[in-house]
């Protein structure tokens, strides 16, 4: 599947009062391009600080959903946050990670990632629900199913190396990225 | 010097409460004597410590890590492109191994370099004393006018 489409069915599938962290680079800015709402924050810089944000949202708002959407190289450079995810156990949190075994915003090297069971070590860090899915709609049952089910969920995602045409920079300053994302995490569901 | 009680009821006073970080020496007397109303999340590594506060802080938490000086090397980069561009301001509480270069070797050049450090990052920090109280509303309003992140660096001995 691609990317864009993966970010394009967390979009619909999300309920306003939804919160959604995106990694740094080509994945906020095709999830900028395809799924824009006031409850997404495009993470400009910070590679591997996007679950470490969503978590602490996620243990503040306990109510809230969060999903944090990564990169493998983003979850690759922070690995570490898996397991600090695991053991305070929000049941709010679901990681998504877009796997295509490159560092695609910087030209496309690969990453270690086809040699690293990321879903593996997310189950035996003590994930509740854990699930490698290929196809869009395996993607988007095992999606649905998981912001039902009670976190935190680990979603790794098979995608190829494809990047959306013509695909937008994120032209919001990030202060008013914060500004409206902290609206939305106000909102009761 | 002043208490862990002092320590924690001036940070409640002005209702900080979500707190995240790495452990250090000097730190012991403060995260040995927790109290049950501070939400203390053990992080694995300084920056991600930093993440979650912030993320705590987008909720509506005020917030800070706690950390030693060896890990301001770890969120030097979330310091310069997270916490100082969307402009989220979180309390740091540093410790100063290395002070006046008494100290074990690996700490003598961070020591050194930490206050240099936070000046050319433009993060205005006071260094902890008896007046604690004074310095951490000081900070608080900081935050409040500058919406970035603002330090406060303790020395050994000072929290008993």
């Amino acid at each position: 599947m691609k990317r864009h489409q993966a970010l394009k069915i967390i979009a619909e599938n999300l309920k306003k009062s939804d919160l959604v962290i995106s990694t740094t680079g080509m994945i906020s800015r095709e999830l900028f391009s395809t799924g824009e709402r006031k409850g997404n924050f495009y993470m400009v810089g910070s590679m591997g600080l996007a679950t470490p944000v969503a978590l602490g949202i996620t243990l503040a708002n306990p109510w809230k959903k969060v999903i944090s959407v990564e990169g493998d190289g983003s979850i690759l450079l922070n690995l570490g946050i898996i397991s600090l995810a695991a053991f305070l156990k929000p049941k709010n949190l679901l990681i998504v990670v877009l796997d295509n075994e490159v560092y695609a915003s910087t030209g496309g090297q690969p990453t270690i990632s086809p040699k690293v069971n990321l879903e593996k070590i997310a189950q035996s860090a003590g994930f509740r629900n854990t699930k490698k899915v290929e196809t869009n709609n395996s993607f988007r049952n095992s999606l649905k199913k998981f912001l039902k089910n009670k976190g935190p969920s680990f979603l790794l995602t098979k995608v190829d190396k494809s990047q959306l045409e013509d695909v937008l920079r994120v032209s919001l300053t990030p202060e008013q990225i914060r500004d409206r994302f902290q609206k939305v995490c106000h909102q009761k569901p | 010097m002043i208490s862990s009680i002092f320590f924690w009821s001036t940070l409640k006073k002005n209702k900080f409460r979500f707190f995240s970080g790495v452990p250090c020496s000097i730190l012991k007397p403060v995260l040995n004597n927790l109290p049950k109303d501070i939400t203390y999340i053990k992080a694995i590594r300084e920056d991600s410590a930093l993440g979650v506060v912030s993320g705590a802080y987008l909720a509506g938490k005020k917030s800070g890590i706690l950390i030693q000086n060896s890990g301001l090397g770890n969120i030097i980069n979330p310091l310069t492109s997270f916490n100082l561009v969307y402009k989220i301001p979180v309390l740091l509480i540093i410790t100063w191994r290395g002070y006046r270069g008494k100290d074990a070797p690996e700490h003598l050049i961070m020591g050194k370099i930490m206050n240099d450090f936070l000046k050319i990052m433009k993060i205005p920090y006071k260094i902890i004393s008896r007046d604690f109280a004074k310095q951490v509303k000081w900070a608080d309003r900081e935050m409040k006018n500058k919406r970035i992140p603002v330090a406060l660096i303790l020395k050994k001995g000072i929290v008993q």
